[in-house]
């Protein structure tokens, strides 16, 4: 059971660690890049914690999770492009 | 007891390409070497963890057979094959975005669609 | 019609693989669920029809088209994804790398192969979809290691960039 929150714990501290490129990205382009990677951690994370509380509700919030996300980052594409 | 083995496998495999693909994003030079690493590392990487939940479910369901780790598997798959898709499409939109903004790929050796779309 | 049956059943179905153990012993869905997503499925059915099959409708009602679809991500799909992924690490370790944007004829004749061969092109081998010519089907894909001499082609054949399988053909055969 500890190795899943052992997992969970790994990419809590990958998600710090993309952060870094997150404040720093020269461009905005690049911390659109870095949020995209921090997004895809949390659903994956998302699933993992279902394992550890039991809770099948969790993976559904992921699944609502990627779906919103990829919304999120399709309209700052978009944003970025210059047609919005 | 193969599949506790597997279960670990599986995890270590989706930690270590997920921590490759953060490397990647801080130690590549431009947005576009930044998103190889991102799209397809941390998707893989996600896959395996996955994988791994989908194991653990099969092997507890082999145990007590209750019926809420089959429903289980079938919500991760659908939620990897959703993950998949969406990060794929996403990348594109964001490398389209960038050359559209008018980001050279900075290390490069060709760059074609410069030629049509300056 | 046909275009709101195929969407009403995609829908329906993919309602009830999440409300799947809803039901009391034999049964899998309890009947609240069963009203409650048919429900659902014909107003997204109404809703979506439009846009989820616009060209063709019937051809999403051939189920040897799901099993292909299904054989090919778990197979050639999976694999060369994996091969892609060691590659991208040993980049990542190494630091060798040689980018650049090359062009892609598709080859595909419907917007369901291109989408499908830009996302397959996406997430294997080292390369990225940066761009679509919509008039030609022209893909333009930003590799992450051009191998020398290639920089200097006017145009790449898409089954030269998958490493182990015909990709292209099974995507055509799938969509069209």
């Amino acid at each position: 059971m500890s190795c899943w929150i052992l997992a969970v714990l790994v990419m809590v501290s990958l998600m710090l660690l993309a952060m870094v490129r997150l404040f720093l990205g020269p461009t905005s382009a690049d911390r659109v890049v870095a949020l995209d990677a921090i997004n895809t951690l949390v659903v994956a994370s998302m699933i993992v914690l279902a394992v550890v509380f039991r809770q099948i509700l969790f993976v559904d919030v992921a699944i609502v999770y990627a779906l919103l996300s990829f919304i999120g980052t399709l309209f700052i594409a978009k944003y970025l492009g210059g047609n919005l | 007891m193969i599949l506790t083995v597997l279960i670990w496998v599986a995890l270590a495999i989706g930690l270590s390409f997920n921590t490759l693909g953060i490397v990647g994003i801080l130690r590549f030079p431009d947005i576009y070497t930044r998103l190889h690493a991102d799209t397809k590392c941390t998707t893989f990487g996600t896959i395996f963890t996955s994988l791994a939940v989908v194991l653990y479910a099969l092997r507890v369901y082999v145990q007590t057979s209750d019926g809420q780790y089959i429903s289980l598997i079938f919500h991760t798959l659908l939620a990897v094959v959703v993950l998949a898709f969406t990060n794929a499409t996403s990348a594109h939109a964001i490398a389209q975005a960038a050359h559209r903004r008018g980001h050279k790929p900075m290390p490069s050796v060709t760059d074609r669609l410069e030629e049509i779309r300056p | 019609m046909v275009a709101f049956v195929v969407t009403f059943g995609f829908s329906y179905a993919l309602y009830l693989v999440l409300t799947a153990g809803s039901g009391i012993a034999p049964w899998f869905w309890s009947s609240q669920e069963l009203l409650l997503g048919a429900i659902v499925a014909v107003v997204v059915g109404l809703a979506a029809r439009t846009f989820f099959s616009s060209s063709r409708p019937r051809a999403g009602l051939d189920p040897r088209r799901w099993v292909r679809a299904i054989a090919y991500v778990c197979g050639p799909f999976f694999l060369e994804l994996a091969r892609a992924n060691l590659d991208v690490a040993y980049r990542i370790i190494t630091g060798r790398i040689r980018p650049g944007i090359v062009r892609v004829p598709s080859g595909m004749s419907t917007d369901l192969g291109v989408l499908f061969l830009a996302n397959s092109i996406t997430l294997t081998p080292g390369t990225l979809t940066v761009g679509i010519d919509e008039d030609t089907h022209d893909l333009f894909i930003h590799m992450i290691y051009v191998p020398p001499g290639l920089e200097d082609r006017e145009a790449i054949d898409a089954r030269e960039i998958f490493a182990m399988f015909d990709c292209p053909r099974w995507i055509r055969r799938i969509t069209e």
